[in-house]
């Protein structure tokens, strides 16, 4: 059987418009050979999740610039443990401080990217991270 | 809905023939497990196991494999749409707004959008979630994204699977996005029960709507984005081109009968036609199940099923071929076959039919 390509969910939550780095990030891991969904800008923790249980992702991540995201990181993280995806790897990335980092590490980011990381660190973190669940 | 389909206690065909073979022949009763667990979940209305299911199923498991086998007797009461047309022609936008219209009446739906895999890394953007949005937290909608992985056509190998999946999870209404299609991608029509060919005003001329390919496949031709200036020009110069062949539908005796395609027009952004969109596509339903099999109504709704089967098993048996001669010893014989193929020693089809024989 031929490997499968890790997927990965590409989210913005909330309101900020800026997208140009989540659409670069999704393109970036689609050449790393990810199978990439995007949902694009103004996503509620909800849409996320939504998004995430149908798609059965590996990975999610999150891309957020607007400065809300010790109210919105969090609430994903705890509605996609509700939701049973407790073994999906979650990453965010964006404009966040470093001393929110730890807070957000023990409300389930397993990692934050901040402002200059490339697209090659991002995809072997992936690699080396994502919790593959094989049944079959 | 699904709880009444579902029919607990369903004693499902028994997999071990297949399972015997391969690598992981002892762990064979595990794998059936897991199948049947998350088969039996999913019909059950599980959409966290529906979900992994799928992804089983897309990646061709011999545990996806398993739950098919108890879950394909269940299928085959939804409706399938299929909806294709160019990149861009606004086919996610239109699927988005026939799910709202069908939500409306508090009907279930579920969406299988196909986007196209890198042929280079096996990388792909699924983008098609970003036009349908509006549905989290519904339970009753499920959105679920495939990449075709290798599969031309416009479709992923698995399509035809997915579907009988969510049929079988009680969705009486699914459509099947293909990626954005030229003019010859014309698998869908082949799983599909309906087929929406989604054109945008000004993209050709009355030549390109007597062109074979595409849009013979029809059996409803949207001419989407009907805000835009010219749409009502190009559905009526459609409504003409497509017509006229039809007419002489004389002498066709056994020869294929072209399909005669109703052309609505309609604007996924607005919702200006939409209702009329799903309605003519209850009308084909309710007509196909009510048709008798003798009737010509009832002759296409059994040839599109046999069409759907014939290309669900040329896939299966193709992928089995492949299997088998990549499989432990005949793997050399495979490769050498090749490599005389590829330095002209030997044609490929006499090659064909001795691998056939060793067999």
């Amino acid at each position: 059987m031929p490997e499968r390509p890790v997927k990965v969910l590409i989210a913005k939550p909330g309101l900020d418009g800026h997208d140009r780095g989540a659409k670069v990030l999704a393109r970036g891991l689609r050449d790393e050979g990810f199978e990439v969904v995007y949902t694009g800008l103004r996503q509620t923790p909800e849409m996320i999740v939504t998004a995430a249980l149908q798609e059965d992702v590996d990975v999610v991540g999150l891309s957020i610039l607007s400065g809300a995201h010790m109210t919105l990181l969090p609430k994903v993280t705890h509605g996609l443990r509700e939701a049973g995806l407790d073994d999906v790897l979650v990453t965010a990335g964006g404009i966040i401080p470093d001393d929110d980092i730890p807070a957000l590490m023990d409300a389930g980011i397993s990692r934050v990217f901040g402002p200059g990381t490339t697209i090659g660190e991002v995809a072997d973190y992936i690699r080396a991270n994502v919790r593959r669940d094989d049944g079959g | 809905m699904s709880a009444e389909r579902a029919g607990r206690g369903h004693d499902g065909p028994d997999g071990k023939e297949h399972l015997d073979q391969g690598p992981e022949a002892g762990e064979g009763g595990r794998t059936q497990d897991r199948g049947r667990e998350l088969a039996e979940k999913a019909a059950a209305g599980d959409r966290r196991s529906l979900s992994r299911l799928l992804t089983e199923v897309e990646n061709r498991t011999r545990a996806g494999e398993s739950a098919l086998r108890l879950l394909y007797p269940r299928a085959g009461a939804a409706h399938l749409v299929g909806v294709t047309g160019a990149p861009g022609s606004g086919k996610s936008t239109l699927v988005s707004a026939l799910v709202g219209e069908a939500r409306k009446a508090g009907r279930p739906v579920a969406v299988l959008a196909i986007d196209p895999s890198s042929p280079i890394t096996g990388g792909a953007i699924l983008g098609d979630r970003v036009r349908m949005q509006s549905y989290a937290g519904d339970r009753d909608v499920f959105i679920r994204s495939m990449a075709t992985r290798g599969h031309l056509g416009g479709l992923a190998t698995s399509t035809a699977a997915a579907a009988a999946v969510l049929d079988a999870a009680g969705f009486p209404l699914i459509f099947v996005e293909t990626v954005g299609t030229g003019q010859s991608e014309v698998e869908v029509a082949a799983i599909a029960d309906t087929t929406v060919v989604v054109q945008a005003p000004e993209m050709g001329d009355e030549v390109q709507a007597i062109k074979a390919g595409l849009l013979e496949v029809a059996d409803l031709v949207v001419v989407n984005k009907g805000d835009r200036p010219g749409a009502d020009r190009a559905a009526s110069q459609l409504r003409g081109m497509l017509s006229v062949g039809a007419q002489h539908d004389r002498a066709f005796g056994d020869r294929p009968r072209p399909k005669r395609p109703e052309v609505l027009l309609a604007s996924a952004v607005t919702g200006k036609g939409v209702p009329e969109l799903l309605a003519a596509l209850d009308r084909r339903h309710l007509a196909r199940l009510r048709a008798s099999p003798e009737g010509g109504a009832g002759e296409a709704a059994e040839r599109s099923r046999l069409a759907r089967a014939e290309a669900q098993l040329a896939g299966i048996l193709s992928e089995r071929l492949r299997d088998l001669l990549r499989d432990g010893e005949r793997v050399e014989t495979t490769r050498a076959t090749l490599r005389a193929i590829a330095a002209h020693e030997l044609d490929p089809y006499s090659a064909a039919d001795r691998l056939l024989a060793s067999l």
